[in-house]
């Protein structure tokens, strides 16, 4: 069954320039128990789909189409009062940076307790308790429960965030480039973390990144974003041995093998565009080297190419 | 050992020792006087036009590396040689030393005085070195920089804020205000981790052109072995302070000796691959450098380590030309 179902979801944002469509007609389901990547250049609408998702965005953000189920229940007719009731139990996210965001003059424990009984009827005591457990499942020996931030290292911050992200139980847990700013060996301890809680827990995923890299290992399914929009989407091996889009191409091609040919990648020209005036037609046209008179005028529609690989992008001919 | 006749930088037994304010670390502490160990004992040296990498985890010590090097922090002991001689301490021979090498931090979006026009920030190393040019001179130094960081034309760019550029622009600017000094050495500290993987390529092979064309050598100090093995001509992996491992960039990544060295390629992510049963990854973190550590410093992570590496600190010793190594196995 889909855990979380997202169709022709908008979410644009008001500036002083004009409507930004930072999420612009995107669709994309994820199964429970499943792991999904969410992938594409800085800018491309990923810290906003999760937010729409979790119903976050701030107020100059604005959902203006679209559908968004989650265990079947429509998130996007929510009231406020709902809304607070069901996050963290339905949705938790651990942001970009998060770690930087504990507050220093509480005890880690002390946090995840917060964070415990503002969702659960439990006594200060029984939250503190549960905040224990917790960080026996982040791996974190549990009597550091009376440490500050300050006494713990980056890795161990991390943890905390996912142990409070866990607080409630949630169905799906989305990861905002949970790894972005740690070594190589912590970012590959909090991934294998990540894995076995989801496993053990038969939790939804989404993990966003920039890091291409990372995703074979971590995910099942890969959703590949340009510009607001979704280009492609499939399993790991549809994205990775037999990717149609020009643009996911291009960007497996960015990450260098170490287990192949010595060859500094070949990278992208250009930049992503400016969302307040985005390019007519397909999107990455201007950067596309296989671009035709089509591109530039007309949109490509989303389309099946077999199993569960969807393409959008002129080039690519519907196979049923 | 490690050190090369036509090196351009070479540091010997480099230490640097930072002494931490009581209280702060007197938690754990309670014997010695708390002394972080940032670097402690390295010795290498980077050839003309040669590219080496530094390579290891958070706070291993890289930018303390970097920063000694270009005298940016004061070594507690050892000592730092350009171009054949020790760096001058004397205040005019530092300044001659600070024009011929260079540092690039990592974040672009941080190192820019957000207030100056690009052509201000460019030039502003001339500045500093108070090197005094007439304006068009000066302009020309410009752009020169600027063109030769692939910012063309350098028109386009002179007058514009830093928030009006993209990342790869950014880092850029920053680039150009490296090389309008003319610098025969620069420290890269992290030049590209802050951005995509998608724009990465254009800086790099800008490094490398300049090192083709004007005979730049690099520190290039990165947590990427992927990064390092692709830029680099040789390869430093570097724990706690200290230099486990060092040779060919190749060597380094196709059979790399030390414990250290293999673990962190075991968790490289690959394009691609589907790992079944996950990755063999490294328990716990690396120790912070404020505790004094007995034998080798890797011993308390290390897989394979026995009672001598717990007792007594392995060597850097040679196993093949050009190829270090620090371990009692090796
Ligand atoms: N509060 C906001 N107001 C206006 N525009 C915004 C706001 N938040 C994000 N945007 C814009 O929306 C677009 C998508 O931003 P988003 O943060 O979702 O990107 P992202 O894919 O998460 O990027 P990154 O990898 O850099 O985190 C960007 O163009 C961004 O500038
Ligand atoms: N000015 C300072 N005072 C006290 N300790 C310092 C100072 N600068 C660095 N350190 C400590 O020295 C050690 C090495 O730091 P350094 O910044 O050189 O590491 P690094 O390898 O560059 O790490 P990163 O990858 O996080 O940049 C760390 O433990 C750090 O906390
Ligand atoms: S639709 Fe055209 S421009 Fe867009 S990716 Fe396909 S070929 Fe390139
Ligand atoms: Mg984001
Ligand atoms: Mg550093």
């Amino acid at each position: 069954m889909n855990l979380l179902e997202v169709r022709n979801l908008k979410t644009y944002f008001s500036t002083t320039k004009g409507m930004l469509k930072a999420v612009d007609d995107v669709s994309f389901r994820l199964e429970s128990g499943q792991a999904l990547g969410l992938v594409g250049e800085s800018g491309c609408g990923k810290t906003t789909s999760a937010l729409s998702i979790a119903r976050l965005l701030p107020k100059e953000g604005r959902i203006e189409g679209g559908e968004i189920f989650l265990d079947g229940h429509d998130v996007l007719l929510d009231s406020e009062s709902e809304l607070r009731k069901r996050r963290w139990r339905d949705v938790s996210i651990i942001f970009q940076g998060a770690m930087n965001a504990l507050n220093p003059v509480l005890t880690v424990g002390e946090q995840i307790a917060e964070a415990i009984v503002l969702h659960e009827r439990l006594s200060k005591e029984e939250a503190l308790k549960k905040s224990q457990e917790l960080l026996d499942l982040v791996e974190i020996p549990r009597e550091r429960y009376k440490r500050y931030p300050h006494e713990f290292s980056g890795g161990m911050k991390q943890r905390a965030m996912i142990a409070m992200a866990l607080a409630c139980d949630p169905k799906l847990i989305i990861g905002d480039e949970p790894t972005t700013a740690l070594d190589v060996m912590i970012q590959a301890q909090i991934l294998n973390l990540l894995e076995r809680l989801r496993r053990e827990r038969s939790m939804g995923m989404i993990l966003i990144t920039h890091d291409l890299s990372i995703l074979g290992e971590t995910c099942d399914h890969i959703a590949v974003m340009y510009a607001g929009k979704i280009v492609e989407t499939g399993t790991v091996t549809d994205i990775f041995e037999h990717a149609r889009h020009p643009y996911t191409d291009r960007l497996i091609r960015c990450f260098p093998n170490i287990h192949g040919k010595k060859a500094i990648p070949e990278g992208i020209e250009g930049y992503p565009p400016n969302l307040l005036d985005p390019p007519a037609g397909c999107r990455f046209h201007p950067r596309c080297e296989y671009a035709f008179d089509r591109c530039r005028v007309e949109e490509p529609v989303t389309r099946h190419v077999g199993g569960e690989h969807t393409v959008a992008c002129h080039l690519v001919e519907e196979t049923r | 050992m490690n050190q090369q006749k036509d090196a351009i930088v070479s540091v010997e037994d480099l230490r640097v020792h930072f002494e931490v304010r009581q209280g702060f670390f007197s938690a754990f502490s309670k014997k010695e006087p708390p002394v972080v160990r940032a670097v402690d004992g390295v010795t290498l040296s980077v050839g003309r036009g040669e590219i080496l990498s530094l390579v290891g985890e958070s706070g291993s010590g890289k930018t303390t590396v970097g920063k000694a090097i270009l005298q940016l922090v004061p070594p507690t002991t050892g000592t730092v040689s350009f171009d054949g001689a020790p760096v001058p301490q004397d205040r005019q021979g530092l300044h001659a030393f600070r024009q011929c090498a260079q540092m690039i931090f990592q974040d672009p979006y941080q190192s820019l005085n957000p207030r100056h026009y690009i052509s201000d920030i460019v030039a502003e190393p001339l500045d500093v070195a108070g090197i005094d040019l007439s304006a068009d001179v000066r302009d020309a130094r410009v752009r020169e920089a600027l063109e030769q960081a692939g910012l063309t034309p350098a028109d386009d760019y002179l007058y514009r804020y830093p928030y009006e550029l993209s990342g790869g622009q950014r880092q850029r600017v920053v680039i150009a205000g490296a090389l309008i000094l003319k610098p025969k050495f620069i420290v890269a500290d992290e030049p590209v981790s802050m951005l995509d993987a998608s724009i990465r390529t254009g800086i790099l092979k800008l490094m490398l052109r300049l090192r083709d064309e004007q005979d730049i050598a690099y520190l290039f100090i990165t947590h990427d072995l992927s990064l390092a093995w692709l830029i680099s001509d040789r390869i430093a992996i570097m724990y706690l302070g200290k230099i486990m491992e060092i040779g060919a960039a190749e060597e380094i990544i196709k059979r790399g000796l030390h414990p250290y060295t293999q673990a962190l390629m075991a968790v490289m992510p690959v394009p691609g691959q589907v790992r079944e049963g996950g990755r063999t990854v490294l328990e716990g973190e690396t120790p912070n450098a404020a505790i004094r550590i007995e034998g080798c410093k890797f011993s308390g992570r290390c897989p394979r380590a026995f009672d001598r590496c717990r007792k007594e600190e392995p060597e850097l010793v040679e196993v093949a030309p050009g190829h270090s190594v620090a371990c009692f196995l090796v």
